[in-house]
């Protein structure tokens, strides 16, 4: 049992308390526990006149008052998930989504019970792509078990007994009982050894425009972020690392500040600097006048967005590289060409830049840390804050709590919480809750990877591609960041999307030169999908126009009928855009499809270009095939947003590199897209059912070269890397 | 000095220049103004000063003495949520939420002034950063607003 209440400050009204209320019921006794969960505020206070709740299975908990708890095991970070993956444990559950409350699992939680959530951390657009099954599963294992308590509540055979809403009904005599009514005798019944999962024409709540769970308790500002925990008697951390990456501190002055309005405590960290205050903004604040001497390598320092590119160039003309796709006889075909088309595409590496900022709040009671933080990846924290605070892992708990955004920056790479951790320790036994700053995040972050690629091909005399080769120089995140080795030299991600191209190119050659840099990489969203849809889609229009086709009749042709989706999607964009019909005068289109994240997409982009290069973009169509549309209003949310995120990209995304930090910081030289420069979005959900595919990031892809391919046919100029405003293009409303 | 935050009046003994957002933050615990970007750039800040939409992150506390300072919390009232609100959920517009407590700030201080904005009002008027991406969905909540009417 663990509560935190924090008096509220006079005269605030009731929402100002902070309550961490876990219930727990230690039972062991025939497997069943309650288990131990974060209730948002407002659930806090209904918790305590619960009725009294029965769980089925580690997924589901039923009320006496038939309210049913649906565990989510994974994070929500505005993806939606924490409605969609509940969706589809109540669908089979059957019953009323009306009545369903979604309830985190925590991870402390999941290890107590080995593991028993599976892998709860929400990366890669795949809760609903892996997790699908054995949450429909949970849903109907405990609707077996539901029907079978209720058959002997009612003295009835089950196989004559049918649920729905609820309610298990006895068909011949009518008779009925609710499941709040038998859940405490389904939850001692064996689970069964097998269940049959619902037919899709069958679902009633898969595929329907639900509410986001969490939208009502966020416009009240009921909802806390990791930023908002606030505990009795808790300090403020602001912090700052070597300017250049990995240097270390020297030494330390902080006499200007130690005897400061509400200074507590200024740590040196060894590779970064704490100001522990009384309020934030003094900690952050007194930061600035502590005085600090680094440590930094001299070849670190060296490093600039220059160096990389002279680096990344060496890769692409070494000649060894790691071969990730060789079909046919590339290079041989290529060297006998008459005509060999080749272009070099770059794209930058590019901060996450997360609404809320870095944080994570850290309690260190002896040996026990309870932690607060906004994390994508709550095991990945719970194992780096034990390293960090040096506690046993199992002497960690780690709360879940809403993301202000993800977009891949809180996932396993817990350089934050590592950070937290050791705040927490160094503080103890007081509770601290570090901030970063925004310059701090920018300057900090692990970066989408800069990529350079070469592509040369040749073409038939009736334009089809004979022969293509793309070498990929470029950061591997799996090495670099994950330390992991690379399977015969490959990272999928930097190839992703050339390696798995789904044209029908006899000759095929994609390999991969690795030049890692001192520069942090790590996964932005979309990842490889957030810059080599760019590099392939543009370089295929250029090949269509050297034939003189229209570029979406030269994908066709190249799209085998081992391809079925990928052109259908095409033709439902296509249809969508009106491709067939003119455009206004002035205006062009450009399009690109793509797969990724088990989804099928595509985009086409209008666009109108003036003497000023000022880029007007009239309508974005945008659609994806994702197998199953699980929650319809939230994938068109998602096309919408990932609009956005991949326009900011697009037009003025670039972190580079001088001096071996990087030189941008905020906001005003790091341009994110504001509401007026917003286009016309429509979206295509065009389900074909049979698989499970991510929503989240596919839809970003190919955007960029639909774009690009626009501004194209707008201007005769091929662009040919990112961001727009380097090519002195700028976006203008429509 | 004395802030009055939601029709509220709380006494507080802090630096002039600390920043508004701050002092609500961490000396008032109200948490509904977000931190973003401390250069009032973003938004996430935003509190309305007399009905005037604000980035408190770069405000002093102290000039906030004497008006009136309205954060999200204080939108609803007696349990009845403001019509921005409303839309927000009726159209679904949050994906995160993190800067949509100042995005509806924005827009009730919009609506105050221009009970019918245009496209071209709200593009003035809106211009919190989103990164989530919910530009459309927010254009859409507010003319919803305005096409019913009701006294924002």
């Amino acid at each position: 049992m663990s509560q935190v209440t924090v008096k509220s400050a006079q005269g605030i009204a009731r929402r100002d308390f902070l309550k961490f209320s876990a219930t727990v019921s230690a039972t062991t006794g025939a497997g069943f526990s309650f288990g131990f969960f974060v209730p948002s505020m407002a659930e806090a206070a209904d918790a305590k006149a619960a009725p009294t709740a029965q769980k089925v299975n580690a997924w589901i908990e039923i009320r006496s008052d038939e309210t049913v708890i649906i565990k989510y095991a994974r994070a929500e970070m505005g993806q939606g998930s924490s409605t969609s993956a509940p969706m589809l444990v109540a669908d089979e559950l059957e019953v009323d989504w009306k009545k369903v409350k979604v309830e985190f699992a925590t991870a402390h939680e999941s290890l107590a019970q080995k593991r028993v959530y599976g892998d709860m951390s929400s990366v890669g657009s795949k809760t609903i792509q892996n997790s699908h099954e054995y949450l429909r599963q949970a849903g109907a294992a405990a609707r077996e078990m539901l029907i079978v308590a209720g058959a002997q509540a009612m003295n009835v055979p089950s196989s004559e007994c049918v649920a729905k809403l609820g309610v298990i009904t006895h068909t011949g005599s009518k008779k009925s009982v609710t499941y709040g009514q038998v859940a405490q005798a389904a939850a001692q019944l064996n689970p069964p050894a097998t269940v049959t999962l619902k037919d899709p024409k069958d679902w009633k709540i898969i595929g329907q425009p639900i509410k986001r769970r969490e939208i009502p308790d966020i416009v009240r500002a009921k909802i806390r972020y990791g930023i908002d925990t606030q505990l009795p008697g808790m300090v403020y951390a602001a912090v700052m690392s070597c300017p250049v990456f990995n240097g270390k501190v020297k030494s330390l002055d902080s006499s200007k500040v130690i005897n400061r309005r509400g200074i507590i405590k200024v740590l040196d960290m060894g590779d970064f600097v704490a100001v522990v205050a009384n309020n934030w903004w003094r900690a952050k604040e007194a930061l600035k006048d502590v005085s600090v001497e680094w440590d930094v390598p001299a070849d670190l320092a060296k490093t600039s967005s220059a160096s990389i590119s002279q680096f990344f160039h060496e890769g692409l003309n070494q000649a060894e590289a790691a071969v990730a796709r060789n079909d046919g006889d590339t290079l041989g075909a290529l060297a006998k060409a008459d005509k060999v088309i080749e272009a070099e595409y770059f794209t930058p590496y590019l901060a996450h830049s997360t609404m809320e900022p870095m944080g994570y709040t850290g309690w260190l009671q002896g040996d026990t840390l309870e932690v607060w933080t906004s994390t994508q990846s709550p095991e990945a924290t719970l194992a780096v804050s034990a390293a960090g605070a040096g506690v046993k892992i199992e002497n960690v708990k780690v709360y879940q709590v809403q993301l202000g955004g993800g977009l891949g920056r809180r996932g396993g790479s817990q350089d934050f919480s590592l950070q937290g951790a050791k705040i927490a320790k160094a503080m103890s036994p007081l509770p601290v809750k570090m901030l970063w700053t925004r310059e701090e995040d920018t300057q900090h972050d692990f970066y989408r990877p800069a990529s350079l690629v070469k592509l040369r091909a040749t073409q038939t005399a009736d334009g089809h591609i004979s022969a293509m080769h793309v070498r990929v120089s470029a950061p591997s995140i799996l090495n670099q960041l994950l330390k992991l080795p690379l399977p015969k030299g490959i990272d999928p991600q930097a190839v992703a999307c050339f390696s798995d191209h789904p044209y029908a190119i006899e000759n095929s050659l994609v390999d991969y030169a690795q030049r890692n840099t001192n520069v942090p990489v790590g996964f932005w969203r979309s990842v490889g999908h957030s810059q080599n849809p760019f590099v392939r889609e543009s370089f295929i229009d250029e090949l269509a126009h050297a034939a003189g086709k229209d570029p979406l009749e030269f994908r066709l042709s190249m799209l085998s009928d081992k391809r079925p989706k990928d052109k259908a999607i095409l033709l439902a964009v296509a249809k969508a855009a009106d491709y067939s019909s003119p455009l206004p005068k002035g205006v062009f289109r450009g399009i690109a499809e793509t797969e990724g994240y088990g989804s099928y997409t595509a985009c086409v982009c209008e666009v109108s270009v003036n003497d000023k290069k000022e880029v007007k973009i009239h309508r974005i169509v945008v659609g994806i095939d994702p197998g199953y549309a699980v929650n319809p209003d939230n994938i068109q949310a998602q096309l919408q947003g990932s609009m956005v995120h991949g326009l900011s990209a697009i037009f003025w995304g670039e972190i580079t590199i001088k001096d071996g930090h990087v030189e941008q910081s905020n906001f005003h030289d790091y341009r994110m897209m504001r509401l007026n420069e917003m286009p016309k979005v429509q979206t295509v959900i065009a389900p074909t059912g049979g698989f499970w595919g991510g929503v989240g990031e596919p839809t970003q892809a190919p955007l960029g070269p639909s774009l690009a391919n626009a501004i194209f046919n707008a201007t005769g100029t091929r662009v040919r890397s990112f961001p727009l405003k380097n090519h002195g293009f700028t976006l203008v409303k429509a | 000095m004395k802030l009055t935050i939601n029709e509220h009046v709380h006494e507080l003994d802090v630096e002039p220049e600390m920043p508004l957002l701050w002092a609500l933050r961490d000396e008032l615990d109200i948490k509904g103004p977000k931190f973003g970007c401390g250069v009032a750039q973003c938004g996430a800040c935003t509190v309305l000063l007399n009905g005037e939409p604000m980035r408190s992150c770069s405000y002093p506390v102290s000039a906030a003495v004497g008006q009136q300072v309205v954060t999200i919390e204080g939108l609803e009232k007696n349990g009845k949520l403001h019509p921005v609100q409303q839309a927000w959920i009726d159209h679904e517009v949050p994906q995160c939420g993190y800067c949509q407590g100042g995005q509806m700030l924005a827009a009730v201080a919009l609506l105050k002034k221009k009970p019918k904005p245009t496209d071209e009002d709200i593009d003035a008027a809106m211009t919190n950063i989103c990164r989530c991406g919910t530009y459309a969905r927010i254009r859409a909540a507010i003319h919803a607003v305005a096409a019913k009417g009701v006294h924002a």
